[in-house]
Formats: structure tokens, sequence, C-alpha cells
């Protein structure tokens, strides 16, 4: 059986840089930092006091509030994101509800929801008074569950988790469904809502986190020297998958072509990663063989880089292993200088970032970038500073997640 | 000359401090116009509460006015006048 071509039809976000697409692409190719001090917690006696919030959230302005008190914030993300990119992709009329999925992806879930419930039942004498809510706001897969309820989509659905690579993972899910016509239209993203008491507190923990409390909007520096952890974020990315001949069939705007995936694991530790980059090696590897390129042929790569000592050289040491003399030629950034880190949500919105790239011939910056780290091969062109105009045909994006997950994912410009 | 206003209205015909409560709950969990919550109006069928719904709104009455309402009961309380004269009786 022939595998059938998967094009990305419609495009939805909220972020630390905009609540639509618009305005994330255009806080991207300026260069903005969505980093400032935490305002959805007291968190003063935090090591981490910062984070990239979506500014000026109020649910109100999205949900009746019968219906936005069900919804744990990673799901209200999720609903707000994916109502824009089905609008996007004028899915309203004209497909077949039944072929229609969902496949959403969450590293977490409704931390904040299970952690009110829970200081709840702490306080009380013992006696269990959780709310009816409690479980279904607080599973991942509620986020796919209430897209496919809102709209009626009757295909696949479920919620991929794998820490910060889940919303890659359910990009492939969803390709992977079409293209053996299991689906011929798939909502696919992410989100994530952990900006809360025990989300920074157990990734302060972790020693994970930036704790340049005096200025959060320079702390994510991917690739600089003086890097000290990533800065936590929240957010959606959507994306509408569809087979392309059905795309082409209803008129549907293609913004680009889902060439390919690739996953694999490092196999080595819980948290670290390998810093011989082998699993990154494969998964790159992996993904150009199925989007069946080369190396030369890519021109930028949107990589995970999260601004940690450990993690961001690995990846950069991969990446030349895999590219050899190409690395040279290639525009390489991480988008995570501005957004900071949406963990579930992050492969959703950097597949955005290369979609839009690919779109606008323009390469989004890695911002902050103030002193070399002489451990990294300066010859690379990592976009230090300032967007880049260059020809985009074809862009991977790269996100590795907490347990050794590694995922990428290959989107090129449409051709026929 | 001081008028002695009343705190309370003394007035029979307004309604019980319990019922304007359970009316407050109902009006605030499901998300309705205080003017449908009537005496008779169902949760479920008049008043667009799911099964999740309607258990939230018992546990709110429980913990509003300091009773347990065993499940049994509870499954008799199913609209507004049910809610309020149960806890007229009850209520601590």
């Amino acid at each position: 059986m022939a595998l059938r071509r998967v094009v990305v039809t419609g495009l939805g976000a909220i972020t630390p840089l905009g609540k639509t697409v618009a305005e994330y692409w255009d806080g991207l190719s300026r260069g903005v930092s969505g980093a400032a001090p935490i305002t959805r917690f007291d968190a003063s006696k935090f090591k981490t006091r910062f984070a990239c919030e979506v500014k000026g959230y109020n649910p109100d302005d999205y949900f009746e509030r019968k219906e936005g008190r069900k919804m744990d914030l990673f799901t209200q993300f999720a609903i707000i994101a994916s109502d824009q990119a089905i609008a996007d992709a004028g899915l309203a009329e004209g497909v077949d509800k039944d072929r229609v999925g969902v496949i959403w992806g969450s590293g977490i879930g409704g931390l904040r929801t299970f952690q009110e419930e829970c200081i709840a039942f702490g306080r009380g004498d013992g006696t269990p008074r959780f709310n009816p809510f409690f479980i279904p706001k607080m599973i991942a897969d509620s986020s796919s569950g209430n897209i496919s309820i809102k709209h009626g989509f009757r295909g696949p659905n479920f919620v991929t988790t794998s820490a910060c690579a889940s919303s890659s993972d359910s990009i492939i899910a969803a390709f992977n469904y079409i293209r053996l016509n299991m689906a011929d239209v798939v909502v696919t993203g992410g989100s994530e809502a952990a900006i809360t008491e025990a989300g920074v507190g157990g990734f302060n923990a972790i020693k994970a986190m930036s704790e340049r409390n005096d200025a959060p909007e320079l702390a994510s520096r991917p690739y600089d020297k003086e890097r000290d952890g990533f800065v936590l974020g929240e957010g959606a990315g959507a994306l509408i998958l569809e087979e392309y001949e059905h795309a082409k069939a209803r008129g549907a705007k293609i913004y680009a072509e889902l060439l390919g995936g690739g996953l694999s694991s490092d196999a080595y530790h819980i948290t670290a990663p390998d810093p011989d980059g082998n699993g990154v090696v494969l998964v790159m590897q992996n993904a150009l063989r199925d989007a069946g390129i080369k190396p030369s042929d890519v021109d930028y790569i949107n990589t995970h880089g999260t601004s940690t000592p450990l993690g961001d050289g690995a990846e950069v040491k991969a990446i030349q292993k895999v590219f050899g003399e190409d690395a040279y030629k290639l525009n390489i950034s991480s988008t995570k200088s501005m957004t900071g880190h949406l963990l579930g949500g992050a492969g959703a919105i950097e597949a955005l970032a290369s979609i839009l790239a690919i779109q606008h011939n323009l390469v989004p910056p890695t911002i902050n970038h103030f002193t070399d780290d002489p451990e990294l091969d300066s010859r690379l062109n990592f976009t230090f500073n300032q967007a880049q105009e260059r020809e985009v045909n074809i862009a991977i994006s790269n996100t590795f997640g907490f347990g050794g997950h590694n995922t990428s994912v290959v989107f090129g410009k449409v051709r026929d | 000359m001081v008028l002695f206003v009343p705190e309370f209205s003394l007035n029979p015909t307004e309604m019980s401090e319990i019922a304007e409560k359970v009316k407050s709950i109902i009006v605030d969990k499901l998300g309705v116009e205080p003017s449908e919550v009537t005496p008779e109006a169902s949760f479920t069928n008049d008043l667009g509460a799911d099964s999740l719904d309607t258990v939230e709104l018992i546990m709110e009455f429980e913990k509003e006015f300091n009773v347990s309402i065993p499940d049994d009961q509870a499954e008799n309380i199913g609209t507004v006048g049910q809610a309020i004269a149960y806890l007229e009786e009850h209520a601590k």
C-alpha cells in the first residue's frame, strides 16, 4: 500500500509571545522574549521566580464561565489553539467528521487541578471530598476529548505523552494515521500549563531551570556560554494535518507538506541527555530517511535547544555528526530563547515556527546571545539575536523529552 | 427620631436563608439565570446539569450547610424545591 501524502492546512497558537498565530510569528521574527516575573502564584520563596506566561489571559474571553470551570488551563489552551486552526483550515463544513481525528500532546496534563485537589484533601480531616470534575479535568486526554466533543470529530482520538517531545509525537502519530488511510484529517498539536507551585518547585528540584531572577528576559539563552537552564513556558500550538488530495479537492490553503518523522530513545538516563548524543543522531537519521531527503536538502533546524548546559551541547554535536560539512550551511535556531519551554506544547509551537519559516522564508533567531561557548563550533550558524532571510525549502523540528524520548519532524514546501 | 431598621426582613413571602443560598449555589455552578431557578426546576431537565454537575451540586450543599447527604437520599434530590426541602430539614 502506498503511503498517502500529508499537508498542513491550518494553524493555531496561544503562546507567551501572543494569543494568535500572527502575534506569535510577529514576536518570533522580531526576537521578543516572553519571560517575566510569575503572576500565576506567589513565587517569592521559589528558586525561580519568572516564566514565560501567556500574557493577559482571561478565560472569560474564550469560554462561558460554566464551560471554562470544567477545564484545566492546559485544556483551555488546547481548545483555543485548535479552534483557531480549525477555523483557519475551514473544517466546519464539507468534511466527513467520521474521518477527522484529534491527536493531541501533553507532557503532564492538568497539573494545577491535581495540585489544588490534593491540597484541599490534605487540609481536611481525611474525609474524601474530591470534586467530580477532578479526574476529567486532570487527565491529559481531556484535551483531545474536549476538542472532539466541541466539533463532533469522531475519528481516532488520543493523547501522546513523552514529556517535552509529546506534541512532536502527536504530530507524527497524526501523520501516520493519515498516511495509513485511517483518517483524512487530524487536529493535532499540544498544550501545557505547568506554571504552578508543583511545576516550578518540581523542575527547580531537578536543577533544570534558569535561576536568573534579576533578568528574566535574558535567561533563556541557548548556546550562550553563560546559559543556566530552561525557562518554563505555557500555551498551545495546533496544526490541521490533511491528506494531500483531500486538501486539494476542497481547495484548502496549504502551508507546507509534512515530509517525514523520526523517533528514537537515548536509553541512557531519566533526565540527563546522553552526552554523546547517540539517540539524537539516530532520530535525525531516521527522520531524513523517512522523508526521503539528504542532509544537504535541509535549510533550517529548529532545535530542542532548551538553554541547559548539557542538552544544548549534545544536540549540536549530534547535528554535526549527521550533517557533516553540510551543517555549516544550515540555519540553526532555538525559538525557546523567546517562548521559553512549553514542555508538552513545545513540539507543536516549534512545528509552527518551522512551517512559518518555510512560508515566510525567514529564520527566527536564537536571542540572548552574549558570549560564545568555546565547546560549540563557532562556524555553525545559530541565527543569533536577529532573524535571517533565507529560502527555506525544508525545515526540521527537534524535540527531546525526559525519559530519553527523541522526535524529529520534517516539513517542506509543497511540490506537485 | 432614630428609626430602627431590622437586619433581616421578616416578610414571610420572601425565601428562607437556606433557599437563597441554594439558589445562589445553583446559579454559580450551573451558570444559569436566577429567574430560571424555580422550585419546580429539575437540575438535569431544566437547568442543563449532567451527572457530574449534579454530584458537584450535592457536594456544595454538603459543604455549605455542613451536612452529609447519603447517596440513596441524594438520588431523590432532583429539583430545586427538593434540595431546599431536604436542607431545611437537615441543615445544622
